[in-house]
């Protein structure tokens, strides 16, 4: 199961900027982070802040011998978690891979908090993203009045934690140009930055490490070149494992959301959230619930994302032009549109999917009348 | 503990007893060097007593482990019981060694004679026996196993791994016996720690809700007494751990006694049959109780650093298929095992380590080529061999008693059999040749009746070929009866099936061989493949075979209700699949998929007739949706013509469409707008196959292809013709000279008026009282009715005249 648990409550003391609208994890969790430092006295790695045990702990959540309770910040298997830190302890970079709304960006921010104390050494991938962004750029004004000089150098975040023994990280490293990603190769395997223009290099002190994060659903964006890809453990994040887990997190992020786009309440709609997530599971899986029969799986991702961007939907069709109670027909049209990618072959396993499944489901009479409106 | 003291106490004052874990490689690497160390004058083993005179082939070339010994009971091979060796196994190492030394090896469990005898009445607080006891759960040598013992009993391992700390007891066992190396200390020492704690458990939990360990202990206690005798001390055991504080205890002769009286008894049998890694796994339900034999069989194997020559192995089979996996992934996954052993606070990397290094660094964190791995690498392909000198297999004598039950005895020279499927006797001939066929036994062919067509009939070509013995032989995997061994082979077959088709041909095999117990498994993985497979035409094609073998089965009287279920599911996929799949087809694809759409009417009709008994609303309205889909096919322009013909057609013959709407369809086809070879494909489909006859009859649809053929442009004229011909040639002569006359006296000038008062197009309104009239003696006749009744049969003549 993968959920991203939200801090119920800054501690206004770690936070650097009280006014911030959402603080970095070491800061969120600083009293969490102190108090594992304090209670730590396992081997920790050349520049950890933690050792491996302790930054395991801190994603998993526990209770630490002195009572300190430590939240956890993700909720799944603990094999993923072990396999990442166990792999940042190697000086191997980290992979994380996943369909959006599996927590991979969450989980490598509080690695890197976690690991070097500091999760702000980003470069965020885009299809623009230059090679500076990775190495280093130049000061022009200074290039121009003082000549080329490590003044002159404006260090990369990369370059940065190579010289300062941290976590770098890099976000949606599949979008990024494939020449650009290029670059990664030499700082990975020699852990060496060299800048011709001075002559000069930047050495990569003992605890770099870098953890990046991509997709794997958006094929063929800019796929890793095996070169590259053999310098990563990779770490797949799961979907929710139970249909409870993710009724539970649908649910919960859906009240959050609603919260801020200050939609009116809508007393109870848990039964058809949980009808969206069965369908979606079910669908996903290529299996139904019961385990009996197997399903065609359409071309469309459904990550409990989606099902949270359906749910709200439902939610605001049914408060400003129902009448206040989430149904079936409120909900029809987004499934519809989220399983529905590819207009022929998806169409095709949806209305197997209704014809075999939802039709003979007991208590689903409305949810198949209503998707049989849409999608007739 | 001290380790000098242990020695004394295991070995001064008693017989070598090593307790062990069965199928473990460090046990077994234990026994090994504790029998080295010893060098017992005889070796006893948990296991049956009747196979001490197999235990010598184990030396044999031809032996290659894993194999099993087979118990049966002589004239009910149904009730058998596995005891699985392979070569990682304590029991089968240990009898290496006194084979190699030369010292004797005996088994001294319970005799098979009475454990079989045992498997009718359940044992007093649970029992996993399946009825006929083919399936080991239950077997003598899964005891002392974490694997074998669930629920209710006591597992002593899971107390053991309990108290150390562990949630999962196979993991508790492996760091702290299978991945010591091998002893460089005292080679008992492992051994009395064990037998210590195993005392502990047994004070704590008695026979740990398995009243009969009692018995079999006894018995083990008195030939251990026995061996004593002949050999003083030197006398070595190896049995389960759990088993070890039994043996030492000093127990009455008497009372031992006492328990083995009146013991039930069956005449049983025992010999060495082939086994694989599969089935030593406990996923294949024999419940051995590993879930890894190849990895086990690996670290027994290894000389040393088991995790680098375990990683390579499995990157040299990544790279066999074709995955890019170089010596730096290894390298890399060598260190993330150890790195994550460390950190789980392991002595040294585990499966689960090494499972998570590769898929991390050579999988892309993928779990699709992992399952490759845990396929071929951590279960393992393995296949053992037993020499040929090995007794008879179960499987031959249950075929012998059948053909004497049967009466049909296997000759060289060929002969043809015919069977009439209402005799029981012949019913079971059947059934036995179709089981063997299934097994690879091809002692009859099929071939076609002579004379009858029924059902019930059946014919077959017998020839019995010395080789099928040897197929016999080899078919004894599958199982112990021929029932058994057909089954098992059924369900086998259908999960390595590779199309969907292949799985109807054996779902309507199933029923003819009347393997009930194998049609749930096949039924759900037809149901899956039905599912998957995105190939309408497969689906369409499957249909026809399932509905018949639907009707077949109502002739044997199976019990055909999950078939019936998967039949109306596949039609449903057919139902929603089929538009889509018409749209764009050239040529030939439409033929063909008229071939389909043509199949499914028909097996839709007959699968609904099936279904009227059954009270599932959902599946009654069958004709109606399959109508609906039809119509959706006649009105979509996407859809080929020949198609659209035959939606119309099969539409109207269902009277689901009036005539009236069919004329109208069809002249929106014909009409200038459509392309000729559009309209000449429409025709086909619509009136071919037999349905010249509605053109004789509806001079409308008649007169609608009269003006369209002769508004053909010249040029498109060429492109019909051949297709055209190809459509009315099909027809019978009569039909043909009928049509060639009605076209030539032209239209409006037939017999009577078409007006609608008429009732069916084509007919007079009034029958012709004076035909029909010279049928009724032929119908009288017919009906059997006397000369009282005749007078009412004239009354009703207006039907018969129609039928003339």
């Amino acid at each position: 199961m993968t959920v991203s648990v939200e801090p119920t409550s800054v501690e206004a003391s770690g936070s650097k900027d009280p006014q911030a609208l959402r603080p970095h994890a070491e800061h969120a969790f600083a009293a969490e982070l102190t108090a594992l430092a304090a209670q730590d006295d396992r081997p920790r790695p050349a520049r950890w802040k933690l050792s491996p045990w302790a930054v395991a702990t801190y994603l998993l959540g526990g209770t630490l011998p002195d009572g300190t309770v430590i939240t956890p910040k993700y909720v799944g298997p603990r094999r993923i978690v072990e396999v990442a830190v166990t792999t940042l302890a190697t000086d191997r970079a980290l992979l994380l891979l996943g369909v959006p709304g599996t927590a991979k960006t969450w989980v490598s921010e509080h690695l890197a908090a976690a690991v070097s104390g500091d999760s702000t050494l980003l470069v965020q991938g885009t299809a623009g993203t230059p090679e500076e962004a990775i190495r280093y750029g130049w000061n022009y004004a200074q290039l121009l009045t003082h000549g080329p000089s490590r003044d002159a150098l404006v260090p990369s975040p990369v370059m940065r934690a190579m010289s300062e023994g941290m976590t770098a990280r890099v976000e949606e490293l599949t979008r990024i140009p494939a020449d650009v990603q290029d670059t990664l190769i030499t700082i990975l395997s020699e852990k060496t930055l060299p800048i011709p223009e001075l002559g000069q290099e930047v050495q990569a002190v003992r605890g770099f490490n870098l953890i990046a994060t991509a997709n794997d659903r958006d094929r063929g964006v800019n796929d890793l070149s095996s070169a590259l890809r053999r310098r990563f453990n990779t770490v797949v994040l799961p979907l929710p494992e139970s249909a409870d887990a993710e009724v539970d997190i649908v649910s919960r992020r859906v009240e959050q959301i609603g919260r801020s786009l200050d939609l009116p309440a809508v007393p109870d709609g848990v039964e058809e959230i949980h009808r969206v997530v069965t369908v979606f599971r079910e669908l996903r899986d290529g299996i139904t619930a019961d385990g009996r029969t197997k399903l065609k799986s359409p071309s469309g991702t459904l990550s409990t994302a989606e099902a949270i961007s359906v749910v709200t939907n439902g939610l605001a069709l049914a408060a400003h032009f129902g009448d206040g109670v989430l149904r079936p027909g409120d909900v029809a049209a987004g499934i519809l549109g989220a399983v529905v990618r590819d207009p022929a072959a998806d169409r095709v396993i949806w209305q197997e999917y209704l014809e075999t499944v939802v039709r003979e489901r007991d208590g689903w009479k409305d949810f198949y009348r209503a998707c049989r409106e849409v999608s007739v | 503990m001290s380790d000098d003291t242990t020695w004394g106490k295991a070995h001064a004052s008693g017989p070598l007893l090593l307790g062990v874990r069965h199928h473990g490689p460090g046990s077994a690497r234990a026994v090994r060097a504790a029998l080295e160390a010893a060098r017992p004058g005889v070796v006893l083993i948990e296991g049956p007593p009747e196979a001490d005179a197999l235990i010598p082939l184990a030396a044999d070339p031809d032996m290659r482990p894993p194999v099993a010994l087979l118990g049966h009971a002589v004239d009910e091979p149904g009730r058998s019981a596995f005891w699985p060796l392979a070569e990682f196994s304590p029991e089968w190492v240990a009898i290496r060694w006194a084979l190699e030394q030369g010292v004797p090896a005996r088994f001294i469990d319970l005799p098979a004679t009475h454990t079989l005898a045992w498997d009718t009445e359940p044992e007093a607080p649970s029992d996993e026996d399946d009825e006929d006891g083919a399936d080991d759960e239950d077997a003598p040598d899964t005891e002392g196993e974490p694997g074998a013992v669930r629920d209710l009993r006591v597992d002593p391992l899971a107390v053991l791994a309990e108290t150390a700390g562990y949630d999962d007891p196979e993991r508790w066992w492996e760091d702290v016996v299978e991945h010591r190396g091998p002893g460089r200390r005292d080679p008992f020492a492992p051994f009395a720690a064990l037998e210590e704690a195993m005392t502990a458990l047994r004070e704590r939990y008695g026979v740990g809700g398995r009243p009969r360990d009692l018995v079999r202990e006894a018995h083990m206690r008195l030939q251990v007494r026995a061996a004593r005798k002949e050999f003083g001390d030197a006398v070595a055991v190896v049995c389960g751990a759990w088993h070890v504080p039994a043996l030492r205890e000093k127990a009455a002769v008497t009372a031992d006694r006492a328990l083995l009286k009146g013991l039930p008894k069956v005449k049983a049998d025992l010999t060495w049959v082939p086994w694989t890694h599969r089935r030593l796994a406990r996923s294949s339900g024999y419940g051995a109780g590993i879930d890894s034999p190849g990895w086990y069989g690996h670290l027994f194997r290894a000389p040393d650093r088991p995790v680098e020559r375990w990683l390579t192995k499995v990157a040299g089979l990544l790279r066999e298929e074709d995955r890019i996996v170089s010596s730096a992934h290894v390298i890399e996954a060598v260190r993330l095992a150890e790195t994550l052993a460390a950190m789980r606070g392991r002595p040294l990397p585990g499966l689960s380590e090494t499972t998570d290094a590769v898929r991390a660094v050579m999988c892309d964190g993928s779990d699709v080529p992992l399952a490759l791995v845990h396929d071929r690498l951590v279960v393992g392909d393995v296949l053992g061999e037993v020499p040929e000198a090995a007794p008879a297999v179960p499987l031959q004598r249950d075929l012998a008693r059948e053909q004497r039950r049967l009466r049909i005895k296997p000759e060289a020279l060929e002969r043809e059999l015919e069977l009439d499927l209402r005799k029981e006797t012949d019913a079971g001939r059947s059934r036995l040749l179709h089981r063997l066929r299934l097994l690879g036994v091809g002692w009859g062919e099929p071939a076609v009746s002579r004379g009858s067509t029924g059902t019930f009939r059946e014919t077959w070509r017998l020839r019995w070929e010395p080789e099928l013995s040897v197929r016999v032989a080899e078919a004894g995997v599958w199982g112990t009866t021929v029932l058994a061994a057909a089954t098992a082979r059924a369900e086998a077959d259908a999960v390595g099936a590779g199309a969907l088709a292949e799985v109807t041909a054996l779902a309507e095999q199933c029923l003819l061989a009347g393997l009930p117990d194998a049609l749930p498994l096949v039924m759900r993985v037809l149901a899956d493949r039905a599912a998957l497979d995105t190939d309408v035409g497969h689906l369409a094609q499957a249909l026809p075979a399932l509905v018949r073998s639907l009707r077949y089965g109502d002739v044997r009287g199976t019990d055909t209700g999950a078939l019936a279920g998967v039949a109306a599911g596949l039609a449903e996929r057919v139902f929603v699949g089929l538009p889509p799949a018409c749209a764009a087809l050239d040529t030939d694809a439409a033929e063909e998929m008229r071939g389909h759409v043509d199949a499914v009417h028909g097996a839709v009709g007959l699968l609904a007739e099936t279904l009227i008994g059954t009270s599932d609303t959902g599946q009654r309205d069958l004709r109606g949706r399959w109508r609906s889909v039809l119509r959706t096919l006649a009105l979509r322009d996407t859809v080929p013509g020949v198609l659209r013909g035959r939606a119309v057609r099969l539409l109207l013959d269902d009277g689901e469409l009036g005539p009236e709407e069919a004329a109208r369809l069809m002249g929106l086809v014909l009409s200038p707008g459509t392309p000729p070879a559009d309209a000449a494909a429409w025709i086909e489909g619509f009136v071919g196959g037999g349905g010249g006859m509605l053109l004789v009859h509806d001079e409308r649809l008649l007169g609608l292809v009269d003006t369209w053929l002769t508004g053909v442009p010249a040029e498109a004229f060429t492109d019909v013709l051949p297709l055209l011909r190809r459509t009315f040639s099909a027809y019978e002569p009569g039909v043909r000279r009928t049509l060639g006359e009605l076209v030539r006296r032209g239209p409006g000038k037939n017999t009577g008026p078409t007006t609608p008062a008429a009732g069916l197009p084509g007919f007079a309104a009034e029958p012709d009282t004076g035909r029909a009239d010279a049928v009724l003696p032929v119908v009288r006749l017919l009906l059997g009715l006397d000369e009282v009744r005749e007078h009412e049969a004239t009354h009703d003549n207006s039907l018969t005249g129609v039928g003339a």
